[in-house]
């Protein structure tokens, strides 16, 4: 890579006689274009990021983070029960997907070297593609028709599934990142397997699995399509798993597609106090884990 | 960390060649001779198959997402069969559905958006790896990849103020004046409808399409790159026929990833597509996608048929989405594998 991004290579250009007036122009456009690809794609995201900040800041307030919705009609209000019901949701959703998505990282890096592993590993692949909507169909089929009613644990079971896959794969990765003498010390001490991997292995590849785990928790968090009929939404304040519960990517969507402006002016706080909770959730158990463990991957 | 999209069952890096035969040793030889300890065989056992369950939840959840699509779906399938898929009527008062306007949507949407995304994120991502100043690479692929962590819902956001005016506004009155004669851009510019869905779809898919490809650039070998400015080639020239040419397979492979992605998109596409299950030939038209239609009907779908009809809707979007994801992996994986680790950063 090296050599090509340097093309004042004087020694090369002397020996080569001359480079056409056609290939040359091609060569200028064609980086020109590569170019212009660049600022094509950043301009739209610039634009996202810029307005998602101007008017975030703009319409947020104490009330927005403190009070439920309003009736149409009556300014103020806010997403408190929102931003409560997104907590809850996601904390459902990681004890029970972080747990699995481990465990399962685990048997893939130190079982796993056999073809069920190879299994395994292609179906969370393929999961990893299954677009959330489905998994909402399947959280409604085995949760909400059960209990009869929407319900925050049918959005944190839909999340849940979307999580296993991403940290399994993650975790795997990182467990084979941990050197294998690491294992034969233990070993060699006469340490069990079992205590081998979760106080040696697991323990070294600690932050490795937490940077998964929080990139699988901020793909979950701002899903929406898999909570429009699992946790369904809620304008009032609601603490049960089993009642249906308001979530913020939820309340953003019903309010964009509403006529009113008060509306419009509280979804692109949600919008982003959405943003805010995703990145210092992902920043702070980066830096607690930099932090806490000592030399590791 | 390495992407995600990205696994190879047989990473042959971070591994010591000797780790064959300590983990095939079992609990009962592993002790070595010295050291008989049967206390720990038995906990060592109960491990294993925790984390043997934990890998076949894996598989389980595969299974009950089948199980439970196509269960939930034979009322449907029984009262229309094939024909659900050529039906273009939707008529949830009389129970009588076809789906064709939901794929047709879903499709030229999608297209549209690979048509939009995949030469800006060929570009973006020759211009990282090959072009651009080794101190600016980092920060830009970074940010590339920060707008895969943006939530699809904002995205709709910003496309329903920002994009949506601006194509009612300036774009779409343009490309009916100049294109209006090919069909495609006829019709009063709404700024809601397809095309606004195959924007926004693309800037979504880019940011995929890119760190795939640029994955793939970089494990094109560098002699590749020396032998063609050996033989006097210009830049370009390099990286056509000595960059871009070995890593065709990788980058369809992230062009299908994309697809797959795009396919599934529901909030973005739900909010600005227009939601009206109509065949139309003008892009400026109001569409609807299976995704979208899953996400306005599902939760207000009385009557059994009805709600049959939307599973069997996610049924056929799951299927789609599941070969063409295989068949991406299959493509990324046979150009990366067996590569360094330190290449597929």
């Amino acid at each position: 890579m090296r050599v090509p991004s340097s093309p004042s290579n004087s020694a090369l250009q002397h020996v080569v006689p001359q480079i056409s007036w056609r290939r040359r122009v091609t060569d200028h456009v064609m980086t020109g274009v590569a170019v212009l690809t660049l600022v094509l794609v950043l301009a739209p995201l610039i634009a996202i990021f810029g307005y998602l900040l101007y008017k975030g800041f703009g319409s947020i307030n104490w009330a927005f983070l403190t009070q439920t919705p309003k009736p149409v009609g009556e300014p103020g209000g806010g997403m408190a029960n929102a931003i409560v019901g997104s907590v809850l949701i996601l904390g459902i959703a990681s004890i029970l997907g972080v747990p699995l998505g481990i465990g399962a990282g685990i048997y893939l890096a130190e079982f796993g070297r056999n073809r069920m592993g190879d299994a395994i590993r292609f179906t969370a692949d393929v999961l990893n593609g299954v677009p959330s909507i489905v998994i909402g169909i399947v959280a409604y089929a085995i949760v909400v028709l059960y209990q009869k009613h929407f319900s925050a644990l049918a959005g944190g079971v839909a999340l849940a599934i979307m999580m296993v896959p991403t940290i399994c794969r993650t975790t795997e990765e990182m467990l084979l990142l941990v050197p294998q003498a690491l294992r034969e010390a233990a070993y060699g001490l006469g340490v069990p397997r079992w205590r081998t991997t979760l106080s040696i292995t697991l323990r070294t590849a600690t932050s490795g699995i937490i940077t998964g785990v929080m990139l699988a928790f901020a793909r979950v968090a701002g899903e929406t399509a898999p909570l429009l009929f699992t946790a369904f939404g809620n304008q009032f304040w609601n603490f049960r798993t089993d009642q249906p519960t308001a979530a913020l990517p939820l309340q953003i969507f019903n309010y964009a597609i509403s006529p009113y402006d008060e509306w419009h002016r509280q979804a692109w706080a949600g919008a982003l106090v959405l943003i805010i909770l995703i990145v210092t959730a992902v920043a702070a158990v980066r830096l607690a884990v930099r932090r806490g463990t000592f030399g590791a991957a | 960390m390495a992407n995600p999209a990205i696994h190879r069952p047989d990473m042959p890096g971070p591994q010591p060649v000797e780790q064959k035969p300590l983990t095939a040793a079992s609990g009962a030889t592993r002790g070595a001779p010295l050291l008989k300890d049967k206390s720990s065989e038995l906990p060592d056992q109960i491990f294993k198959y925790a984390m043997i369950a934990c890998g076949l939840t894996v598989l389980g959840i595969l299974v009950l997402i089948v199980y439970q699509l196509v269960a939930r779906s034979s009322l449907s399938w029984h009262a229309f069969g094939f024909k659900f898929f050529a039906r273009s009527d939707w008529d949830p008062v009389n129970e009588s559905f076809g789906a064709l306007p939901f794929i047709y949507g879903t499709l030229i949407s999608s297209l549209l958006a690979l048509i939009i995304a995949v030469p800006l994120a060929v570009g973006v991502a020759v211009f990282t790896t090959e072009m651009c100043p080794p101190a600016l690479r980092g920060p830009l692929s970074f940010f590339v990849e920060l707008l895969a962590a943006i939530p699809s819902v904002i995205y709709g956001l910003w496309a329903i103020f920002v994009l949506v005016p601006l194509l009612s506004g300036y774009v779409e009155p343009f490309l009916g004046r100049t294109l209006g004669w090919t069909g495609l851009f006829t019709g009063a510019p709404y700024g809601i409808g397809m095309l606004a869905a195959g924007i926004i779809l693309a800037i979504m898919i880019i940011p995929i399409i890119s760190s795939i490809a640029r994955e793939v650039l970089m494990v094109v070998p560098q002699h590749q790159r020396e032998a063609a400015l050996a033989l006097g080639a210009t830049r370009w020239e390099m990286i056509r026929v000595g960059v871009l040419r070995n890593a065709r397979a990788g980058i369809v492979g992230g062009i299908i990833l994309g697809l797959g992605r795009a396919l599934g998109e529901t909030m973005a596409v739900t909010m600005v597509i227009g939601n009206r299950p109509e065949i139309a030939k003008s892009l400026f038209a109001p569409g609807y996608t299976m995704a979208s239609v899953l996400a306005n009907e599902f939760s207000e779908a009385t009557g059994d048929v009805y709600l049959s009809a939307l599973i069997e809707i996610g049924l056929a979007l799951f299927l789609v989405t599941i070969v063409v994801n295989a068949l991406a992996r299959l493509l990324v994986w046979s150009v990366t594998r067996g590569m360094p680790a330190s290449a597929r950063a």
